[in-house]
């Protein structure tokens, strides 16, 4: 096993050896990063010039450039060293400061819509392969083919003009027509009753639920104008949370489990009542404060579950955990929610919320909470973007992965001993699909850092992508190769990460060292 | 990230194989030759079927049109005529009544025609398309054959250098090459050359950099088909080496390349118009879909036409290879009938009328 671990460590290293001299190479002789000053006609152009060629060290061929900028790079590796030396930009800002900023700024880009991507798409992938060949299969499908086939700075675009310009001015004026309102609702409807399958009647009677639970709602947010001064409070946390609760146990332990089924209302109950607890302590929240709070909830649910036990303590301690942490996501969305008028008529916002371009409003002023809504609105639409185009991947490759365990002997052995439908999938079937899934999401973290960069070029993000496609322009080397390196470093790790895991999950394959 | 890339088809197709073992359906094929029988499933795939029309019936229209290769077209503008602007460029065309007009697609400001250029930018794309899919696909299996049959220290330089490659994210990579590519300022025979046919040069150098993943999916195939008892008999009854690949590996692997050569071909529309909005692909003077969604974004407001219809042909061109590519996979794929086993009653009865649209062994 470690064997094999500095086995590939010391491939990796000669890969990225060479994998770094060719694009130096290539990236060099892509362009003339004197160009600019050979057309202008500035009286001082060739001290210009020189200047630059003094800062990039035009001088030295490109090959014995390479060397020098490696024995830079070559310090990064020593630790607490202090010595990393990417070489400058054109600018002459060095790479490594650069490269902190981009590295943020793309990672709040893509980290949220990833992660929904993931979850969404294997929830959809789940679903459309247990009701293979079915009008909700075949939607899918065809929706998976078309955003497959979506380019996304294309969906930038127009997400732009209706999501953001459209809900915008829809703010101005919050009132939902009944005609609109109806409609939604049934359109709402008709995937409901689609996605529920079964009998034409247990159709009906959820596409119809739906459908007027969806336009009452409307209507009532169109009254209370909800979208101007949003809110939950603790009564629709409370009707939502048991819904959370019941569902969450639905599907960890089954309705069954009678123990299970408690611990998650007991877990809303203390959500309601800590509601209250912690409205004061939010009003001067802090990121760190919220994610200590994340881990008492989970913790909290961990207790409850670990108390009340049953059959099955670890289900029961499973399903109060999840249903806390969402009870504790929908406090906070509530929190967020209390801010959004103040935000909404903040000076800098003047009532257009939602942002299109960019990663936070310029000069805004405010607690914690404007500061993430203000970073939130500005993730919307990109989020948006990015999830539409990779989800399809994950739920063709999540459907085919379970149709495949789903056909498999031990299966039919699991429904022929009598289990239940859900533990059958949830338990036997879910979880070895999961397998090859876990290294295809191994796959997209490694190659999260440097695959936005149309998103944020359409969303004017200045990340990675920016840092590349800009130094490129320009003919650039240096933030070129400071973003390869990143990306290539990350890409590989977690190429690692996903065979070992892959090992690991599945004793059928062993690494031989 | 941003787009699918084909490392997870690779991974999909890869995990597949692995779980499913190497189970062929026992289809009632008596009969019919290798490439009858996948023909026969082609035909029988609604969606592929579809998608051959689609694409067959842009890719006429885009040559024919506005011309190509120095053959004029029967439409009367090109994509640099500029022309007095009709009912200030709103599109002409109507679907009720069914009518073409002076301007179907409308004009641009300066009143150029939108049809013209998107036929063009379409032309573009296309060729940038195949190419790639060309170059790709033969650089992919020489390199993934060799590797695969020979073993040993070609395998070990070849793979090496496929990994330097594969670890270079393919936008990243498209981008410098894209950028190398539209150099213009040498006097040498290969940039008058690309002054002229600059989409060309684009393809064959994203081609060269596209082919990796292939090459890797061919060598697992070559890895697996050499341990086979036929290519020990064609050895012994002293077949050379060439005619052991050609003749008895290479049509057994045939299947894997062209359905992921199709995958690539639809990634590689999105990546040259994502090129291209970049400002690293074609350029001004030339025209691309992607650059006519770059150049048009900002009038959205004031001239929405011009830029829903270059998007809807990159959206049609690459939905139809997609279902091009996906109908192929299930025609070469021998486990097909695999996955009907919970509604072996329900299909069966309608496996001679309709196709299975949807099949498990697609791992887009």
């Amino acid at each position: 096993m470690l064997t094999y671990i500095v086995r590939r460590l010391v491939t990796a290293a000669f890969i990225l050896l060479g994998a770094s001299f060719l694009v130096y190479l290539l990236t060099a002789s892509s362009g003339d990063p004197l160009a600019e000053f050979r057309a202008s006609s500035a009286p001082n152009r060739q001290a210009l010039m020189d200047a630059r060629i003094d800062l990039l060290d035009l001088n030295t061929p490109p090959p014995l450039r390479y060397f020098k900028w490696l024995g830079g790079a070559a310090q990064c590796i020593v630790p607490f060293g202090n010595a990393c030396n990417l070489g400058k930009n054109i600018a002459g800002q060095p790479i490594t400061e650069a490269l902190g900023f981009a590295l943020v700024q793309t990672l709040t880009l893509v980290t949220g819509a990833t992660v929904l991507a993931i979850l969404i798409g294997i929830s959809l992938g789940i679903v459309t392969a247990l009701r293979q060949y079915s009008a909700l299969d075949y939607g899918v499908t065809f929706m998976a083919f078309l955003f497959f086939s979506l380019p996304i700075f294309w969906v930038a675009v127009l997400l732009k003009e209706f999501g953001a310009i459209g809900f915008n001015d829809f703010l101005r004026n919050p009132e939902i027509p009944p005609t609109v309102a109806l409609g939604i609702g049934a359109v709402l409807g008709v995937i409901a009753a689609v996605v529920v399958g079964g009998a034409a009647k247990r159709r009906l009677i959820v596409g119809g639920s739906v459908f007027a639970a969806v336009s009452l709602i409307l209507f009532y947010f169109s009254l209370t104008q909800w979208f101007r001064n949003p809110g939950l409070g603790p009564v629709v946390i409370a009707i939502i949370g048991v819904g959370i609760g019941v569902g969450v146990t639905v599907l960890v332990s089954g309705l069954k489990n009678r123990k299970a089924l408690q611990s998650s209302l007991i877990v809303v109950g203390i959500g309601v009542i800590a509601y209250f607890a912690v409205q004061p302590l939010l009003n001067d929240a802090t990121g760190l404060m919220i994610f200590l709070l994340a881990i008492a909830t989970i913790l909290v649910g961990l207790a409850v579950g670990y108390f009340m036990g049953g059959y099955d303590r670890g289900q029961s301690m499973r399903a109060a955990a999840i249903t806390a942490f969402l009870v504790g996501a929908l406090v906070v969305m509530d929190r967020f929610m209390q801010a959004w008028p103040s935000y909404f008529n903040n000076s800098r916002v003047r009532g257009r919320p939602i942002a299109t371009i960019g990663a936070g409003t310029p000069n805004i002023q405010g607690d914690f909470w404007i500061m993430s809504t203000d970073t939130l609105t500005h993730l919307v639409l990109p989020t948006i973007a990015l999830i539409l185009v990779s989800l399809a991947s994950y739920t063709r490759f999540t459907r085919s992965s379970m149709l495949e365990i789903m056909n498999m002997d031990y299966i039919r052995t699991a429904r022929a001993k009598g289990l239940s439908e859900r533990s059958v999938i949830m338990g036997h079937a879910f979880r070895n699909a999961l397998i090859p899934i876990a290294t295809i999401v191994a796959f997209d973290i490694g190659a999260l850092i440097g695959g936005a960069v149309i998103t944020e070029s359409v969303f004017s993000v200045r990340g990675m992508g920016f840092l590349f496609i800009d130094g490129l322009q320009r003919s650039d080397v240096n933030p070129v190769m400071g973003v390869f390196l990143c990306v290539a470093i990350t890409a590989m790790v977690f190429n690692l990460v996903a065979d070992l895991a892959y090992s690991a999950l599945d004793p059928r394959v062993r690494i031989k060292a | 990230m941003s787009q699918p890339t084909q490392e997870e088809e690779i991974l999909a197709q890869q995990a597949l194989a692995e779980a499913a073992g190497a189970e062929a359906g026992s289809e009632a094929t008596g009969g019919l030759s290798q490439g009858q029988i996948v023909r026969k499933r082609f035909f029988g795939h609604t969606g592929a079927l579809i998608g051959l029309a689609v694409f067959a019936a842009i890719f006429l229209l885009a040559f024919t049109s506005v011309g190509a290769f120095g053959i004029p077209g029967w439409w009367k503008y090109n994509h640099t005529d500029v022309s007095p602007l009709v009912n200030d460029g709103v599109p002409t065309s109507s679907l009720w009544p069914l009518a073409w007009g002076e301007h179907p697609f409308g004009q641009d400001r300066i009143g150029r025609d939108l049809f013209a250029m998107t036929m063009r930018g379409a032309q573009q794309s296309i060729t940038v398309m195949v190419l790639i899919g060309a170059i790709a696909g033969a650089v992919g299996a020489i390199v993934g054959g060799l590797a695969g049959y020979f073993r040993g220290w070609v395998e070990a330089v070849l793979m090496r250098l496929t990994d330097v490659i594969i670890i270079i994210p393919v936008l990243l990579l498209a981008a410098v090459v894209g950028q190398i590519a539209n150099r213009r300022d040498e006097g040498s025979w290969i940039a008058s050359f690309a002054s002229n046919n600059g989409v060309v040069i684009l393809g064959v150098f994203l081609g060269f950099v596209l082919w990796v993943g292939l090459a890797r999916l061919v060598r697992g195939e070559f890895l697996t088909l050499r341990e086979r008892e036929f290519v020990d008999a064609a050895r012994i009854s002293g077949a050379s080496n060439a005619r052991i690949i050609f003749k008895h590996i290479l049509p057994n692997a045939v299947g894997v390349l062209i359905v992921n050569v199709t995958l690539t071909m639809s990634a590689a529309i999105l990546l040259e118009t994502a090129l291209s909005y970049l400002g690293l692909g074609v350029k001004a003077p030339d025209t691309s879909l992607g650059l006519l969604v770059a150049q048009n974004q900002e009038a959205f407001a004031t001239r929405p036409w011009l830029f829903w219809f270059p998007g809807l042909f990159i959206i049609l061109i690459c939905l139809s290879i997609n279902f091009i590519g996906d109908g192929l996979r299930d025609a070469f794929d021998p486990r097909q009938k695999k996955f009907k086993a919970k509604s072996a009653v329900e299909t069966s009865s309608h496996s001679s009328t309709t196709a299975p649209v949807a099949d498990a062994s697609k791992g887009s």
